[in-house]
């Protein structure tokens, strides 16, 4: 770009400085085509613009489509088995018929266990370590090891979980311990969840509290806790799906290959007690693909069709809960 | 003229960086008292060491010492427990003494001793409370109109509803913000535009009835006309309170302050009655920043 502006103007409308001789009331018509015309330079800008969204939306796409194709293959391979009655039967007949209610039963309890444990642990912890915990070595250390807790492999929890609840602590292998377990797993998801949901409040909003005079938990109670709390919600929920799924924690401390548990009357809805042994989903899944001859693969599908839609349905449901949320939001 | 705050050595780093430089300064009360300066000079530092929110920021090394009613900020709740029972101590020789004298029919100690400052700050909450603050950026909390203001007092234990309502209209009127809030009292106050918010500020910084009110260039957010009020209302306000005015206006500070400090480099240059400052500075840097040459 050189010259002055108003050279440059001049020439637009194809006029020469000084050319400009008319009488008062008279204008000069300037063609919008001179000024608005896209140059080249902007014209190749606009190609890249949409080259950069396809290649965003593109791969928004293809996270999308393995979703929907598995749970698609999942549903036709199933189809025959899915029933009412086979959500609310046990299996029979060496696991080759019947349907999965011991299992589905025992994965609601040990998720309602394990979060009875591990959400108030986690939310309170993560409510101290970014409301009051100062920045020394000691928070670092916290931290650090809340990091490391939520990089540990599964399998390696569930070892821990037979060290410490089913051995150490003498609760067997059980409901109980199975729990305790998935809590430990879930402990560093929670934590971290909080602290996210807590860390959206604006810093603004606490100093201002603080200059009226109010406390650090006057504060918290007032105004960080009202308005961080759904964040939080969308963490436990999503730690629930996550903790539905897992195999290898279960394995060894409290899941059983078969347990009858009554499918019939009110005692149906709470067949286990915290010491026994209980059956699960994803365990079920695992046992049924690999140690039982001759299932009949309607069930094999059915089941992970079921556990698929749990999480799924959970999921959604946290989604929603967000979406609701975040339109109320305050600021 | 008693000091309300008082300064004495004041140095405050956040970690390598200075951001005041052994500053002594006394802030006499019921004026209006200007801190003018350049930015960077460590005018809003200054304030933040009045209400000892200098403790949210994890890097500042504070030394020296404020003294808010004769109290070091720095020290406040922090002794008392001993304080009381030194006081009870004595109370209970006094007594002790008075009953042996009326046992022994002699004149006893003519009245009880009170060692104790008249209201003394009790807790760093208390002296919060005492302080009302206002920063540059307008800030409304996620409640209502109504609960912005009266979020204060309900943490100070005022709970009657009438005295509320009384106490919220007052505090809206001084703001100038109750004409165009009146009406929609439960609106959010996250939802005014940027002026009315800076005034919920300022009426929020009321609704716990400071006795020392701090305004950092407060002006920022504001239309001149409002801000004219604004500052009327300040004028009014000296009578019942001290004020500490920060601000980068030099006019401002002119228009409103009694006494003037120039800040400038986190140092404290000058202070001096206004008039004096702005007509016949001591210091040559304050006459050419004053006189619109720097800053």
């Amino acid at each position: 770009m050189s010259g002055p502006p108003e050279q440059r103007t001049a020439a637009a409308c194809s006029l020469l400085p000084g050319e400009l001789d008319l009488q008062e009331g008279q204008a000069v018509p300037l063609a919008p085509r001179d000024i608005f015309t896209a140059s080249s330079l902007e014209r190749w800008k606009k190609v890249k613009e949409t080259i950069a969204k396809l290649v965003f939306m593109a791969m928004t796409m293809a996270l999308v489509l393995p979703v929907l194709c598995v749970f698609g293959y999942l549903v036709v391979k199933a189809w025959p088995v899915l029933s009412v009655s086979f959500l609310l039967e046990n299996p029979r007949e060496k696991m080759t018929a019947g349907g999965i209610w011991a299992p589905l039963v025992g994965t609601f309890s040990l998720v309602f266990l394990s979060l009875v444990v591990c959400a108030p642990v986690g939310i309170l912890a993560g409510i101290y370590l970014n409301e009051y915990a100062r920045d020394n070595w000691m928070t670092r250390i916290i931290n650090l090891a809340v990091m490391n807790l939520a990089g540990v492999p599964s399998i390696v929890h569930a070892l821990f979980g037979v060290g410490a609840f089913v051995l150490f602590a003498g609760m067997g292998r059980s409901l109980l311990a199975a729990s305790c377990t998935l809590a430990v797993m879930s402990l560093p998801v929670i934590i971290t969840a909080t602290r996210e949901a807590l860390n959206a409040v604006p810093r603004a909003f606490r100093e201002a509290c603080w200059n009226m005079g109010a406390t650090r938990w006057q504060t918290i109670r007032t105004i960080v806790l009202p308005n961080s709390i759904s964040g939080m919600l969308t963490g436990v929920i999503f730690e629930v799906a996550r903790a539905a799924g897992e195999t290898a924690p279960i394995l060894f401390t409290g899941a059983v290959f078969f347990t009858p548990v009554p499918d019939h009357g009110w005692s149906s809805f709470f067949p286990y007690r915290l010491g026994d042994r209980c059956m699960a989903l994803s365990m079920h899944l695992f046992t049924l693909a690999t140690q039982v001859r001759d299932v009949p693969e309607e069930t094999l599908y059915g089941t992970a069709v079921v556990l698929f839609g749990l999480v799924l349905a959970v999921n959604s449901l946290s989604i929603g809960l967000r979406a609701y949320l975040r339109s109320r939001k305050k600021w | 003229m008693n000091a309300s705050i008082r300064f004495s050595q004041v140095s405050v780093s956040y970690g390598p960086k200075a951001a005041l430089r052994d500053v002594t300064l006394e802030i006499p009360e019921k004026q209006i008292f200007g801190i003018i300066g350049p930015a960077n000079s460590g005018k809003t530092t200054l304030l933040k060491c009045i209400n000892r929110t200098i403790d949210f920021v994890p890097s500042a090394r504070v030394t020296g010492e404020v003294l808010v009613r004769g109290q070091n900020v720095f020290r406040v709740g922090r002794k008392q427990r001993w304080v009381a029972l030194a006081n009870l101590g004595k109370r209970g020789a006094w007594r002790t003494r008075a009953f042996l004298g009326r046992v022994l029919r002699k004149a006893g100690p003519a009245a009880p001793p009170d060692s104790r400052s008249p209201d003394p700050i009790r807790s760093v909450y208390d002296l919060r409370r005492r302080v009302g603050m206002v920063f540059p950026l307008p800030v409304g909390l996620p409640l209502s109109v109504y609960e912005n203001v009266a979020y204060a007092p309900r943490r100070a234990g005022i709970h009657d509803r009438h005295e509320l309502d009384a106490l919220v209209e007052k505090c809206l009127r001084q703001a100038m913000l109750w004409d165009e809030v009146k009406d929609r009292l439960d609106m959010l106050g996250t939802r005014l535009s940027g002026g009315q918010q800076q005034r919920l500020t300022l009426a929020r910084a009321l609704s716990h009835r400071p006795q020392i009110l701090c305004l950092d260039e407060f002006s920022i957010a504001i239309d001149p006309v409002t801000t004219m009020k604004i500052e009327d209302i300040l004028l009014e306000l000296k009578e019942q309170m001290t004020i500490v005015v920060a601000t980068n206006l030099v006019h401002q500070a002119r228009r409103l302050a009694d006494r003037t400090a120039f800040f400038s480099d986190s140092r404290l240059i000058e202070v001096d009655d206004t008039e004096t400052l702005f007509t016949r500075p001591a210091n040559r840097l304050t006459e050419r920043f004053v006189n619109g040459e720097f800053g």
